[in-house]
C-alpha cells in the first residue's frame, strides 16, 4: 500500500507541475504582453503610467527574460509567498479576489458530489436489481436525458420557470441583504436556501452518469457464480447484495470520481455564469474577455489542482477499498 | 475479413443456423442493431438532422439574417390547417397575423393574436433566392408564406425580429458539422496516438498513457475558455470556427485513443492474429487485414458517442460568448441570446435551439449505444 501510494504521490506532483506550465501558457497566450494591455487600460481610464511603475513591474514579472524565467517567478511566487500576481481589470492583488470565490466552488462542487452518490447509488442498484421494471425505464429515461441537457440550459429553463410561474429570482447564492454581511449562521442559512437549486442543476448529470455506471456494473456482477453460491448457503437476499456484488460493482463507481470532478468544475462554471453564483466561473470568464490573464490563470491553475487532488483521492480510497489494485 | 471466402457450411446444419454462419460481419451487426429499436429510430433521426443542415437554405423559410424590426421578439405563431380568409378563400395552412399595440406605461409592445386575419403558409413557397448547396441557384422554401411580404415566425422572433425557426435549422449546420469534423480530428489523433501504445506497449505506451491522464485531469471548459480567449477577436469566422474544432479535439482524442489501445492490447494475445502471424503475414497485413476489421465497430461506436459531447462543448464556449461569434450562426450563439432572465420572460421561445441541441444530442446517444451493443455480432 505505501508503495503504491508513493507512487500515485509522484504521479500527482507531476500532473500538478504539468498543470501549472499549461495554466502559465494560457496567460502567455494572448498576442501582445499584458503590459501593454494594461497601460492602455490606464491610458483609458484617463492617467498614464510613469516609465518607473512600468519598469517595476517590468522587472517584477522579468518580461524582458525567456518565458522559463518568467515562469519561475510566476510558480515560484505562488507556491513560497502564496502571491498570485496582480489582476489588472481589479487593481487588486489576485489572492484577494480569488479565495472567497474558489470556497464557494469548492464547498459547491463537493455538496453536488455528496448528493450525486446520495441519489445515484440507491437508484443505480434498485435499477440493476428490479431490471426491466417500469422504474427502470423511467430512470434509464430521466438519465438519458439528464445526460443530453446541457446544464446551462436546465437553469436557463428553471430560471423561467421560477421567475414566470413563482415570481421568484433564482439567481446568486445570498439574498441582497446577506452579500455583503459578514459570515454568521443567519448568512449560513441563507446561503443554505440558494444553494439547492445550483445542486440540483449541477448534479443531474453526474447522477444520470453515475446511475448508469452503477447499473452497468451491478448487472455485470449480480448473474456471477459467487452469488449463487452464497444464495446456496441460504444467505438472505439483502444481506446477499449488499455484502457482495454491491461492494464488487462500488470500485469503478469510485474509480469514476476522477473524471466525474473535472466534468462537475467544468459544469459549475458555466452553470455559475447563467445564475450569476458568487463562485469561481463568473469572474474567470471576465478575466478572460478583458485578458486580465493573472487572474483566469491562476483559476485555471486552482480549478485544474483542486481535480488533481481529487482525482488522487479517489485512486487512494480505491486502493483502501480494493487489494487488487494496490498490487497491480 | 468478409472478402475472405467463408468455410461452407455441411447442408446439415438448420437453416437458422446457417443464416448466422455465413453472414458477414457487418450483416451481422447490422441485424442486431435493427432489433435495438430506440437506436434504429434514433439513426433516422440523426440522418434527418444531418440532411436538413446540408439542405438548411431550403428548408429554412428564410434566410438567418432577413429581419423585421416590427416583430422584435415576436411570439410563435400556431400553424393552423383548413381556414378561410377575407376573400373567401380556403387555404390548408395558415398562420394567424399578429396586432400589435404599444403600452406607453411600461414601454412595451404587446401581440395580440388578430383570428380574422388569415396568411396562407404553403410548401415550396417563393422566397429569397439562394444557393442550394452553395451550387444550385433557386428561391424555394420547403415551407414558407404564401405572399413572401407577410411575415411567417413559427417559433417566434429574436430581438432584430429575426425567426428563430429558420436560425435553428441554419445554426444546425455549424453545431452538427463542428461534431463531425472535430470527431474526425480526435480519431486520427486517437488512431494513431492509441495505435502507437498499444502496439508497440513498453515506454511509449506509458508516455502516451500518462500525456492521456495528465489531459483528462484537467477540468476542459476553464481549459477550453483560456484557450478560445486567445483566439483574436478579428479572425475570419471560418478560421475562428476551424481553431475551435481544434482546440475541442485536443481534449477529445484521448478518448478515442483508449479505446483503440485498449483492442490492440486484447486482439494482440488472439488466437486468430497468432495464427495469421504463423501462417508468416506481414506485420503491415496483420494489422490491416486482421486487427483492425475486428475493432472498425467498436471504433464506430466510440466515434457515435463522442459526437454528443463535441455539439454541447461548442454550445457551451459558443453560449459564454468565447467560441463562435455573430454573424455565424450556431445552436451555442443563438442560445447565447437566451442568457439574461430579461430576454427569457419576454421572449421564452429563445430556447427553441436548446431543444435542437437536445434531440440532436440524444438521438447521438442512442444511436452510439445501439452501436456499441451491437459492436460484438458473436459474443
Amino acid at each position: 500500500m505505501l508503495r503504491y501510494m508513493l507512487r500515485r504521490l509522484v504521479y500527482t506532483l507531476g500532473t500538478l507541475a504539468a498543470v501549472s506550465v499549461v495554466a502559465f501558457l494560457v496567460i502567455q497566450l494572448p498576442p501582445g504582453d499584458f503590459l501593454t494591455s494594461f497601460s492602455a487600460k490606464f491610458a483609458e481610464q484617463g492617467g498614464s503610467l510613469d516609465t518607473d511603475s512600468l519598469t517595476a513591474l517590468k522587472l517584477r514579472y522579468g518580461l524582458d527574460q525567456p518565458w522559463y524565467v518568467q515562469y519561475w517567478l510566476w510558480i515560484s511566487g505562488i507556491l513560497f509567498r502564496g502571491d498570485f500576481g496582480e489582476s489588472f481589470e481589479w487593481n487588486k492583488p489576485v489572492s484577494e479576489l480569488m479565495w472567497d470565490r474558489f470556497g464557494l466552488t469548492v464547498l459547491l462542487s463537493g455538496i453536488t458530489l455528496v448528493v450525486t452518490w446520495l441519489v445515484a447509488l440507491p437508484i443505480g442498484i434498485y435499477s440493476a436489481v428490479r431490471r426491466y421494471s417500469w422504474l427502470d425505464y423511467v430512470v434509464t429515461f430521466l438519465g438519458f436525458l439528464g445526460l443530453a441537457i446541457p446544464s446551462f440550459l436546465l437553469a436557463l429553463a428553471l430560471m423561467y420557470v421560477f421567475s414566470r410561474y413563482f415570481g421568484m429570482s433564482v439567481s446568486g447564492l445570498f439574498s441582497p441583504a446577506y452579500v455583503n454581511a459578514p459570515w454568521s449562521l443567519a448568512k449560513i442559512g441563507d446561503l443554505a436556501m440558494h444553494l439547492w437549486l445550483p445542486v440540483f442543476v449541477l448534479s443531474t448529470h453526474g447522477t444520470a452518469a453515475l446511475i448508469r455506471v452503477m447499473r452497468a456494473n451491478l448487472i455485470d456482477e449480480l448473474y456471477k457464480p459467487y452469488v449463487q453460491t452464497a444464495r446456496a448457503n441460504g444467505l438472505g437476499e439483502a444481506e446477499l447484495l449488499f455484502k457482495y456484488p454491491v461492494r464488487v460493482a462500488l470500485n469503478p463507481f469510485i474509480s469514476t470520481i476522477g473524471w466525474v470532478l473535472p466534468n462537475l468544475v467544468s459544469g459549475a462554471i458555466v452553470t455559475s455564469v447563467v445564475m450569476s453564483l458568487p463562485t469561481a466561473g463568473p469572474l474567470l470568464l471576465s478575466a478572460l474577455l478583458a485578458q486580465d490573464m493573472y487572474l483566469a490563470g491562476s483559476f485555471i491553475l486552482m480549478l485544474s489542482v483542486l481535480t488533481v487532488i481529487g482525482t488522487l483521492i479517489s485512486d487512494l480510497l480505491l486502493a483502501w477499498l480494493d487489494p487488487r489494485v494496490r498490487y497491480a | 475479413m468478409s472478402d475472405v471466402t467463408a468455410p461452407t457450411v455441411p447442408e446439415t446444419v438448420a437453416p437458422a443456423a446457417r443464416r448466422f454462419a455465413e453472414a458477414s460481419q457487418w450483416t451481422l451487426i447490422f441485424r442486431r442493431f435493427r432489433r435495438h429499436k430506440l437506436a434504429y429510430a434514433s439513426l433516422f433521426v440523426v440522418l434527418g438532422i444531418y440532411l436538413v443542415a446540408l439542405l438548411a437554405e431550403f428548408v429554412a423559410p428564410f434566410s438567418p439574417d432577413s429581419y423585421n424590426a416590427r416583430f422584435t421578439y415576436g411570439p410563435p405563431q400556431t400553424l393552423k390547417f383548413f381556414g378561410t380568409d377575407a376573400a373567401g378563400e380556403t387555404h390548408f395552412m395558415y398562420v394567424n397575423g399578429h396586432r400589435m399595440s404599444f403600452d406607453p406605461v411600461a414601454l412595451k409592445r404587446t401581440f395580440v393574436v388578430d383570428e380574422k386575419s388569415v396568411h396562407p403558409v404553403v410548401f415550396f413557397a417563393k422566397g429569397e433566392p439562394y444557393k442550394l448547396l452553395g451550387l444550385i441557384p433557386w428561391d424555394r422554401h420547403l415551407i414558407g408564406p404564401g405572399d413572401p411580404s407577410q411575415p411567417m415566425y413559427l417559433w417566434g422572433a429574436d430581438r432584430l425580429g429575426r425567426d428563430v425557426l429558420s436560425r435553428t435549422i441554419h445554426g444546425a449546420r455549424i453545431s452538427m458539422s463542428i461534431g463531425l469534423v472535430g470527431v474526425a480530428i480526435s480519431l486520427f489523433l486517437g488512431l494513431l496516438l492509441g495505435g502507437i501504445s498499444g502496439y508497440y506497449g513498453g515506454w511509449i505506451d506509458e508516455v502516451v498513457q500518462r500525456c492521456i491522464d495528465f489531459l483528462k485531469s484537467i477540468p476542459t471548459i476553464p481549459l477550453w475558455m483560456g484557450l478560445a480567449a486567445a483566439v483574436p477577436a478579428n479572425l475570419d469566422p471560418l478560421l475562428v470556427y476551424l481553431w475551435i474544432i481544434i482546440i475541442l479535439s485536443l481534449i477529445g482524442w484521448t478518448d478515442l485513443a483508449r479505446v483503440v489501445r485498449g483492442r490492440f492490447l486484447s486482439l494482440r494475445t488472439e488466437d486468430f492474429v497468432l495464427a495469421a502471424r504463423l501462417d508468416g503475414c506481414s506485420r503491415q497485413r496483420v494489422i490491416w487485414r486482421h486487427m483492425v476489421p475486428s475493432f472498425t465497430s467498436h471504433i464506430v461506436a466510440s466515434v457515435t458517442l463522442a459526437i454528443p459531447s463535441m455539439i454541447l462543448a461548442e454550445t457551451a464556449l459558443s453560449f459564454l460568448g468565447i467560441g463562435l461569434k455573430e454573424p455565424v450562426v450556431s445552436w451555442g450563439v443563438l442560445l447565447k441570446d437566451a442568457q439574461s432572465i430579461l430576454a427569457l420572460t419576454t421572449a421564452p421561445w429563445l430556447l427553441a435551439p436548446g431543444a435542437a441541441v437536445v434531440v440532436a444530442v440524444l438521438a447521438l446517444n442512442f444511436l452510439g449505444d445501439g452501436i456499441r451493443d451491437a459492436a460484438d455480432p458473436y459474443a
